[in-house]
């Protein structure tokens, strides 16, 4: 049961109809696509790569802006910076200065206290001494006469002056001790 | 009577029936519908219908996907797109450079046009690639020959292209003798044959193994072991192939568009 048409066909045949038919169908094909479709995504396509190289050219502007701004941020932190170091060492300096003022200020007024201090002392003492000095005189003049009284009457009563005076000595200089 | 009409006939293993093994009637379609035009007999068959509605139907589908391209692309433009630049990227720009550019309306027709054809090989109810008709891939072969040859002596005066296509650079004078008709026969006699051939053999081949082994897959389909393990092992070898066509069909369609673009950037620099 083997087909016997296999001799009336030659597969290697090429029929002038098919071949025509074949080429007019590429033709539209062509036709079409060339005008209908390709227009359409070849200027989407330009499109496309005009954005993204435009975007690339913004994207560079803004990094440069960037590093522009980056660098004078740096400038302007060095200059504080720099400013800030010679504040420091301005109130340093000034601190020296203000201490060695004050120390010197404290002493010239120790100085100056001790000085009165001293000058007091010495004028008390010299009123002490000329006070007792004073006394001492009056004393001496005060027991004279009673010498000189007492003698002329009674021995036993001179003796008894010269207690009573050197009684009232002691009690004189208890006193002034007492007031020192 | 083709391998179809057999098997209807109730064709089966031990049925006192011979395997009704497909041969080249399987590439003769009837005539569905017949004109004069110019003094040519044209004789529409199912393979020239098929030709036609892809050439309608590849033109729709790009239009529809390209017609409003935007920048970002989405939906159908997506997939158009990824297939456009394909051609312009893998096929024209590396093989002829810049100048290719204005080559991919043609080599993109020609890779989307016989892939599609392709494909219909293993489209239900289609299930015939029209390149397996020879004529389908001559006359695409003939375009192409009809556009590289004068562009070659358009671009480089007819003495300057026959000396680059047929005396190849640092060979002795000696041998020239020998080369250039060599040459002659190969760039422009046999070049457009295996340019179309290649298409034609791959399509008529994988259409015969389909056919084969889906008829042998329904012959052996009988109540018995060896028909059913026979069936059964014909189907996955069916299946197996109808898969492996897919590859085949796409790297025709690629290889007879790398091919044209070699040929136009022979026209365009000499090498």
């Amino acid at each position: 049961m083997y087909p016997q048409i296999a001799s009336e066909v030659n597969v290697l045949s090429i029929p002038l109809d098919e071949l025509i038919i074949g080429i007019i169908s590429f033709l539209v094909v062509f036709g079409g696509l060339s005008k209908l479709a390709l227009p359409g995504i070849r200027k989407a396509l330009a499109e496309r790569t005009a954005a993204i190289e435009g975007g690339i050219a913004k994207s560079e502007a803004a990094q440069a802006e960037a590093n522009a701004l980056k660098e004078q941020y740096q400038a302007r932190l060095a200059e504080a910076r720099t400013e800030a170091a010679a504040i420091r060492a301005q109130a340093q300096a000034d601190k020296s200065a203000i201490l060695e003022e004050a120390r010197r200020e404290a002493a010239d007024v120790a100085a100056a206290v001790t000085s009165r201090a001293e000058a007091h002392i010495e004028a008390e003492r010299a009123s002490t001494v000329t006070a007792l000095r004073r006394e001492v005189g009056e004393l001496a003049v005060t027991l004279a006469g009673k010498v000189v009284g007492e003698t002329l009457t009674d021995d036993g009563r001179v003796r008894a002056t010269i207690d009573r005076f050197l009684d009232d000595l002691e009690a004189k200089a208890a006193v002034t001790e007492a007031a020192r | 009577m083709g391998a179809e009409q057999i098997l209807a006939d109730g064709c089966h293993l031990n049925s006192g029936c011979g395997f009704p093994a497909p041969g080249v009637e399987v590439f003769d379609y009837a005539t569905l519908w017949r004109f004069h035009l110019l003094g040519i007999d044209f004789l529409i068959t199912k393979p020239l219908i098929l030709l036609m509605i892809v050439a309608v139907v590849v033109v729709g589908f790009f239009t529809l996907a390209f017609r409003n391209a935007k920048v970002v692309p989405r939906g159908l433009q997506n997939i158009a797109e990824y297939g456009y630049l394909f051609v312009r990227d893998g096929i024209a720009r590396d093989t002829i450079g810049k100048a290719g550019d204005k080559f991919v309306p043609l080599l993109f027709s020609l890779f989307f046009f016989i892939w599609v054809l392709n494909f219909l090989g293993i489209v239900p109810f289609a299930q015939f690639a029209p390149g397996a008709r020879l004529a389908i891939p001559v006359a695409f072969a003939i375009m192409v020959y009809l556009l590289w040859v004068p562009l070659g002596v358009i671009k480089q005066g007819a003495g300057g292209f026959f000396k680059a296509m047929t005396m190849p650079p640092d060979v002795p004078k000696a041998m020239y003798g020998l080369l250039i008709p060599l040459e002659v026969v190969s760039n422009f006699i046999v070049r457009p044959f295996t340019h179309s051939v290649r298409l034609f053999a791959n399509m008529f081949a994988g259409h015969l193994l389909l056919v084969t082994f889906s008829v042998a897959t329904w012959y052996l389909f009988s109540p018995s072991l060896i028909g059913i393990l026979g069936s059964t092992a014909s189907f996955i070898v069916a299946i197996i192939l109808t898969l492996f066509e897919v590859l085949i069909q796409a790297l025709q369609a690629y290889v007879f568009t790398l091919l044209a673009a070699v040929y136009i950037n022979d026209a365009l620099h000499a090498h």
